[in-house]
């Protein structure tokens, strides 16, 4: 006892922090269980308003609309017994739901590293071509990429690609700074390594640029995934149709809180993994010097 | 026409910025034979680095031009390999990976066998067995340094330079690289440009020695020859010959004093650029006075 050496520390620190995180759940579930406890009798008055915005069954006040934590786990387990049923287009499972939104968002942001990792290759190689696209770039990047939405369905007049459109134009933007910024400030030594070589300018692209942009570009790749999983939400409650924006804001208009829920915490799941799957991947271009 | 060294610098000035600049150094010239072991010594700042960068045809000179095997350097070239002051290791390549690169570099059509074969020797040959498949940052300041040593080795380059290459290094570490390359240099025939600060190393290593005054506006103020033959230049009893002290204190005396007031030295005594001095301060040492190159110290 007493003389614990780093390794326990971090132990016990990760099974201290492990049981807290516990008891924060337990807290929040049993917080939520409390407030939303069937009422007896009737409830409170309600803003007739409000009563008809929510509809009959809260209006009867005989129960809560906010499910209780027992309700959504009922519903969680509901949905993982079946996630990928398709009873009509407007009925699908929210496994189908989900796969439509990381497809676009996938689709999205592939087309726009592929677009975005070689302009930004060329800006930071070039201080005339950073210069001369600056200020296009400062402009439109704090734009919300939902502004765009209008525009994409007008030109394109496709709701499903106008989505996929407006991931790109989300995701575009961190990852062309991210290359320009890491391509702009490689280590001169490295690059006159390669110039007393005599390395043609495609090997020292590939064979120097990139491997030491890489971990630069890798960052905003993570930025822009992060970014595409908020906006694809949005974006799917504005067009419709599939995708799991859709399914929790077609769950609004039936009441079902309790599988807004279940869906939020699905979407923070997934997000989840696709920022640990980019950071990963940036640990596997990284190097320490 | 005059004979002409393997490395001919004539005439190179240096500024950075606009025409109104003070130039880092000016009217430099002097040459490198083939097989010579050159070593350039100066203070910190004086614009070194500067020289064998556009040596290596890195940087381009404001005035005058570099001419090496009568054709001027217009850029790098695998003929003159450049070992770096930090040492420049690509950090994501393991050693292997760093030396293999400049050996796909200088011969293209070799395949991956042949290319690690021929990377393999120059590992060997500083030293580094083992450690092929190592990262730099896995490595010691001394193994990086060999690294980059084996790294310009092994493209087999018609001459060297250097950048302080053993200055990062303790005094054993030193030693052993500092043997090690005069050894690969005199079984090469290298032709070697090196820069120092160390009078020592200077003096262990260099068949002649340039001596670099302040910036800015730093010129050569002569060029010393060392008389002592290499094959009497032993790092462990160095001091322990005849010339070496005299050697020594004419160096450090530059150091000290010569290099800040080498304007007022010429404006007493004369002074052109492209006639420098050739002093021999070893042989005054061994039969005195005569063939001496009398000096004028400033107080
Ligand atoms: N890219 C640059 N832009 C402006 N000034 C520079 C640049 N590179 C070097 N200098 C200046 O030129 C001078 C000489 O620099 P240099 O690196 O050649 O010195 P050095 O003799 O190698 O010094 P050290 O012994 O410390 O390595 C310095 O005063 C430095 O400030
Ligand atoms: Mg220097």
């Amino acid at each position: 006892m007493g003389n614990t050496g780093p390794k326990d520390m971090k132990a016990s620190l990760g099974l201290r922090a492990g049981l807290l995180s516990l008891l924060i759940f337990v807290a929040i579930v049993g917080i939520w269980q409390i407030a939303t406890m069937p009422t007896a009798g009737t409830g409170p008055a309600m803003d007739p308003e409000y009563a008809k915005l929510v509809g009959a069954a809260a209006a009867t006040g005989s129960k809560s609309a906010m499910p209780t934590p027992a309700d959504i786990g009922a519903t969680i387990w509901h949905h993982l017994l079946d996630p990928f049923y398709i009873r009509g287009s407007n009925d699908k499972g929210i496994g189908i739901q989900l796969a439509y939104s990381l497809g676009r968002v996938l689709l999205g942001f592939g087309l726009a590293a592929l677009v975005a990792v070689p302009l930004g290759f060329l800006i930071g190689m070039s201080p005339l071509v950073y210069r001369a696209l600056d200020p296009f770039i400062q402009i439109l990047k704090p734009v919300s990429p939902l502004a765009w939405m209008p525009l994409a369905l007008y030109t394109i007049k496709d709701s499903a690609i106008s989505s996929i459109f407006v991931i790109f134009i989300c995701s575009v933007w961190p990852m062309l700074i991210n290359t320009a910024f890491g391509v702009g400030s490689v280590r001169k030594e490295w690059l006159n390594v390669a110039r007393t070589l005599e390395v043609g300018p495609f090997r020292t692209a590939f064979k120097v640029i990139l491997p030491a942009a890489a971990p630069t570009i890798m960052t905003g790749m993570r930025i822009s995934v992060g970014i595409a999983w908020l906006v694809i939400v949005a974006a799917e409650m504005l067009v419709g149709g599939t995708g799991i924006g859709y399914f929790v804001w077609n769950e609004w208009n039936n009441l079902s809180i309790a599988n807004i829920v279940t869906a939020i915490l699905l979407i923070g799941l997934v997000g989840l993994a696709l920022d640990q799957g980019l950071a990963y991947l940036a640990k596997l271009v990284t190097y320490p010097e | 026409m005059e004979h002409r060294p393997l490395i001919s610098v004539e005439g190179l000035a240096r500024r950075f910025g606009d025409a109104s600049q003070p130039a880092v150094f000016e009217d430099i010239w002097f040459g490198v034979d083939k097989g010579e072991f050159c070593c350039l010594i100066g203070h910190s700042g004086c614009g070194k680095t500067t020289i064998l960068n556009v040596l290596a045809g890195l940087d381009s000179p404001s005035e005058g031009a570099v001419i090496v095997d009568n054709r001027e350097i217009d850029g790098p070239s695998l003929d003159r390999a450049v070992i770096f002051q930090g040492h420049a290791l690509l950090p994501w390549l393991t050693v292997m990976g760093n030396i293999s690169f400049a050996v796909s570099s200088r011969w293209p059509s070799w395949d991956r066998a042949k290319v690690q074969d021929h990377a393999r020797r120059f590992i060997d040959l500083v030293g580094l067995k083992g450690a092929e498949n190592k990262r730099p940052a896995q490595l010691s300041g001394g193994m990086k340094q060999r690294v980059g040593i084996a790294r310009a080795l092994s493209i087999q380059p018609k001459m060297l330079l250097m950048d302080e290459p053993f200055s990062a290094l303790d005094a054993l570490t030193r030693g052993m690289l500092q043997d090690e390359v005069l050894r690969i240099c005199a079984d090469t025939n290298q032709t070697v440009f090196m820069i120092t600060h160390d009078v020592d190393e200077a003096i262990l290593l260099a068949d002649k020695i340039v001596l670099m005054t302040n910036g800015p506006g730093a010129k050569i103020a002569e060029i010393v020859v060392n008389t002592m033959p290499r094959n009497e230049r032993h790092r462990n009893d160095l001091h322990k010959h005849p010339q070496y002290y005299a050697i020594r204190n004419h160096l450090v005396e530059f150091l000290v004093n010569r290099s800040r007031a080498f304007d007022q030295e010429i404006a007493e005594a004369g002074y052109d650029p492209r006639r420098l001095k050739l002093v021999k301060p070893g042989l005054a040492a061994v039969n005195p006075p005569a063939e001496v190159v009398p000096l004028r110290h400033s107080s």
